[in-house]
């Protein structure tokens, strides 16, 4: 990675090369497509948004005045009469995780320009995400069915039910939306269209495939949130 | 002209970096600028009235829409700071309006002018016309995203607007809306009111982000050949800091807008303690109000330097041009904004001295709060030393910068009494802070904004707006505008409450009286003072003289478009080279007292321009 140039700019490595590239003209982050510095850049403010919701959490968690839930017993299920803690979760986990995986697999194939491969993968991450929504969606409908409301639940303080949906929720809108881009872009890649440079539908540009590596940074982190997530709700 | 200065001796810059001016040592390689790496952007040409005019992808259009959009909410901001003071001052005039109405109308006015007005005046105007051309761009780079980012302000604000017309009127929580009293029975508006309150707000957070990812990375990575970060402008500087603080600081307000909602839709209790009404308990308990107002002032307190940053950028260049000088420590300036956005991040809590919060924590923000005076202190002596010794044109654009120096010393000054917690104590909630953020975020920017609306008029519009009609319309706001803020800081000395409908039996109501009289007079007349700038664009854009290219003699690149005003793709067929800051006025040796950014070196050898 030390000897490269564009454009007659020599990248440097270590804090030398970045003191280089943002002292000079142009682009300060060299090489980067706009839409993918653009992806980082919203991806750092969603995690602020991210944030202020988990440290509200935790603030809210620890200033109850009621007990909260045992979480192990709130989020098992009953495998054959046993009750199992996060058994559920952890297959959404899984299933989530590893459509991160095939993500990574299509933006490889894709600057390989292995069109049919790059479009199958994407369609198995799209499903991946969607069967994570439809858990998420019987997790909510269990807990729903058993009395959890946002306003209050049979198990302990009010703040968990209002926590849960509200985060989970807020998580699960980003994986809707990451699923419904995945099926968009299926269709575009097994369509050709970055082949053909045909133009979008709404904003009239001509896309390439590092569309396709955009799009799997949003879902990486859709991914990390829930790792998150996870952790704080589940494990605490 | 006598000057006691002896013009003979010269002032030569000691700077190592300065060109060798000697005969014949012109360097062939001298004027190399690197090859372009970005490929010519891909623009989308509108072909019909409503691409071009409606669902415009043009970020100069979209600059003028926000604009517009922004001055009508302002409008109506104005228009409820008279209603309130026509109470403050005449409460006998005033008899249609309850004390209900006039806590809706301090909210509304509050959050109109700092959110709807200013954050969207100042990033989404002056941001969406001046990055592209200032940076050598040729449109912001996600023009479509651009375009919906307007949209959704649009909307945003028709929301806001919508919530005076429903059942039980706008929100009256106070512009902080904190809980529990913003959404229970009994504050105005805690119905459908503080609901709309909260979706507009959001809408705008959902908006500002696609506006605000375009201008960070238009001005990242799509500069133009030449231009490093450090010859941009310094209102390109400002305007980029106020929009990472945005980006960073916005969805603090999207969460307590989101959580709020829950709690007002839902019976959640985020925020809602547990509460007794009438002797009876609530359904609410359990939650905690002092976490909104953290999250609210995480936002709350970027949110003023949001609105002071790009102030500060455009006043330095405005003062700049107009003083035919360098501006004074650039490099510094630079720092100076950069680090009061960073430090305005760990100074939010000192807006809750009396919150109840521990003390040692207000120990900790007195101390950040007072080292951002620091920077801030730095950048007003550079302004000062910008115009010491300059060639200074005392036009309109010069009469709102110096304004603008004063009034914010003056706020900034009040800012250290309100930054120490003993100070800050006693004089919490009182007209003294009224004061003290009107001038330093209210009337300040606002200074800069009537500068730089003189200052690009003639770009935006081809025609220079009359000047006669702009001093009488700087005179009128300034001083009125001191006569309405200086006996605040009197009314808050002696204690006066602020959000108060009226004094009734307090002491106050003898000795306030008259002050509360003259203050609303001149409220009154600087309010009506700001339509004659409104006549002003009428009659100019009727009748007006027609502006010559770069009227003010300036050097960076907007001034420098192949037609004025500028059409779609700003530069012609090619893209501006840039070999230099846009400061060198008044360079020694030089044919003219400006180099435009684009003067290639060999052009100015002769001169004593100093390397940037």
């Amino acid at each position: 990675m030390s000897e490269q140039k564009i454009d007659g700019f020599e990248l440097k490595p270590g804090f030398k090369g970045m003191a280089s590239d943002t002292g000079s003209d142009q682009t300060m982050f060299k090489g980067v497509h706009w839409g993918k510095a653009m992806m980082w850049i919203f991806l750092l403010s969603d995690t602020f948004v991210f944030s202020c919701f988990l440290i509200s959490y935790m603030k809210g968690r620890g200033s109850t005045i009621v007990d909260w839930p045992n979480t192990s017993e709130v989020f098992s299920l009953h495998v054959g009469g046993v009750p199992v803690p996060l058994l559920l979760i952890a297959i959404m986990t899984f299933v989530l995780i590893t459509s991160s995986g095939t993500m990574a697999l299509a933006v490889k194939y894709g600057y390989e320009k292995n069109r049919k491969m790059c479009g199958w993968l994407i369609l198995a991450t799209a499903v991946g995400g969607l069967t994570f929504v439809g858990m998420q969606v019987f997790e909510w409908s269990k807990l729903i069915h058993e009395g959890v409301r946002p306003w209050g639940n049979p198990f302990g303080a009010s703040q968990f039910g209002s926590f849960f949906f509200m985060i989970t929720g807020f998580h699960g809108f980003h994986v809707s939306i990451g699923v419904i881009f995945l099926f968009i872009y299926t269709y575009k890649v097994f369509a050709g269209h970055y082949e053909s440079k045909k133009r979008g539908w709404f904003t009239k540009m001509k896309g390439d495939y590092v569309e396709i590596e955009i799009l799997g940074l949003y879902w990486h982190f859709v991914d990390l949130v829930w790792v998150f997530i996870f952790a704080f709700f589940y494990l605490w | 002209m006598s000057d006691e200065y002896d013009n003979n001796k010269s002032y030569q810059a000691q700077s190592s970096e300065v060109l060798d001016g000697s005969a014949g040592s012109i360097n062939p390689d001298m004027d190399y600028v690197r090859p372009a790496e970005i490929p010519e952007q891909d623009l989308y040409h509108a072909h019909s009235f409503i691409e071009k005019w409606i669902f415009c992808q043009d970020a100069k259009v979209i600059g003028v829409q926000y604009f517009l959009t922004a001055v009508f909410t302002g409008i109506v901001g104005l228009i409820l700071s008279w209603l309130m003071r026509l109470q403050l001052g005449f409460p006998e005039l005033a008899g249609f309006m309850t004390a209900e109405h006039y806590y809706q109308f301090v909210t509304m006015h509050g959050m109109i002018m700092v959110v709807y007005f200013l954050t969207a005046l100042f990033l989404g105007g002056f941001g969406n016309y001046l990055i592209p051309l200032m940076v050598g761009a040729r449109d912001m780079v996600f023009p479509y995203v651009n375009m919906l980012s307007f949209w959704m302000f649009f909307v945003a604000v028709a929301v806001l607007m919508a919530s005076f017309f429903v059942p039980g009127g706008p929100t009256g929580a106070g512009w902080t809306l904190y809980p529990p009293q913003t959404i229970l029975e009994g504050t105005p508006g805690s119905g459908m009111g503080i609901l709309l309150m909260l979706i507009s707000l959001s809408l705008f957070v959902i908006g500002f982000t696609m506006g605000g990812l375009n201008y960070m990375i238009t001005i990242l990575q799509a500069r133009t050949r030449g231009m490093t970060l450090m010859r941009m402008p310094l209102t390109v500087w400002g305007i980029f800091t106020a929009t990472v603080l945005a980006m960073l600081a916005f969805p603090a307000l999207l969460v307590s807008a989101i959580m709020m909602t829950l709690d007002k839709v839902l019976q959640t209790s985020f925020f809602m303690p547990t509460i007794l009404k009438a002797g009876e308990v609530l359904e609410y308990g359990g939650g905690s109000p002092i976490l909104f107002q953290h999250l609210f002032w995480f936002f709350g307190h970027p949110e003023v330097y949001i609105v002071a940053l790009p102030a500060f950028g455009i006043v330095s260049d405005l003062i700049s041009v107009h003083a035919r000088k360098n501006i004074f420590g650039y490099r510094m300036m630079v720092w100076a904004i950069v680090g009061i956005g960073g430090l305005s991040f760990f100074v939010w809590a000192h807006h809750m001295y009396v919150s109840g919060m521990n003390p040692w924590f207000g120990f900790f923000f007195a101390t950040t709060t007072l080292i951002i005076a620091v920077p801030t202190a730095m950048k007003v002596y550079n302004w000062i030393l910008t115009l010491w010794r300059g060639n200074i044109r005392i036009n309109t654009v010069m009469l709102w910068c110096l304004g603008f120096i004063v009034t914010f010393v003056n706020g900034g000054i009040t800012g250290i009494f309100l930054g120490n917690v003993s100070v800050d104590v006693p004089l919490s909630d009182t007209y003294f802070v009224i004061a003290h953020f009107h001038m330093v975020m209210g009337i300040a920017p606002l200074m800069v904004i009537m500068g730089a609306v003189y200052h690009w008029f003639p770009l935006v519009a081809g025609k220079m707006l009359h000047e006669g009609l702009g001093k009488w319309h700087f005179w009128i706001t300034f001083l009125g505008a001191y006569s309405i803020y200086f006996p605040m800081h009197y009314l808050g000395f002696i204690g006066v409450p602020r959000r108060y409908f009226e004094m009734y039996d307090s002491p106050y109501m003898t000795s306030a009286v008259g002050m509360n009289e003259f203050i609303s007079i001149a409220a009154f007349i600087v309010g009506a003072a700001q339509f004659i700038l409104v006549f002003n664009i009428i009659k100019t854009l009727k009748t007006g003289k027609k502006a010559e290219q770069n009227p003010w003699k300036a050097n960076s690149l907007e001034w420098y478009t192949s037609t004025v005003p500028p059409e779609h793709g700003n530069f012609g067929e090619r893209l501006p080279v840039v070999h230099r800051w846009p400061y060198d006025f008044s360079v020694p040796g030089a044919k003219d007292d400006f180099i435009p950014q684009t003067t290639a070196p060999s052009e100015v050898a002769h001169t004593e321009v100093e390397k940037t």
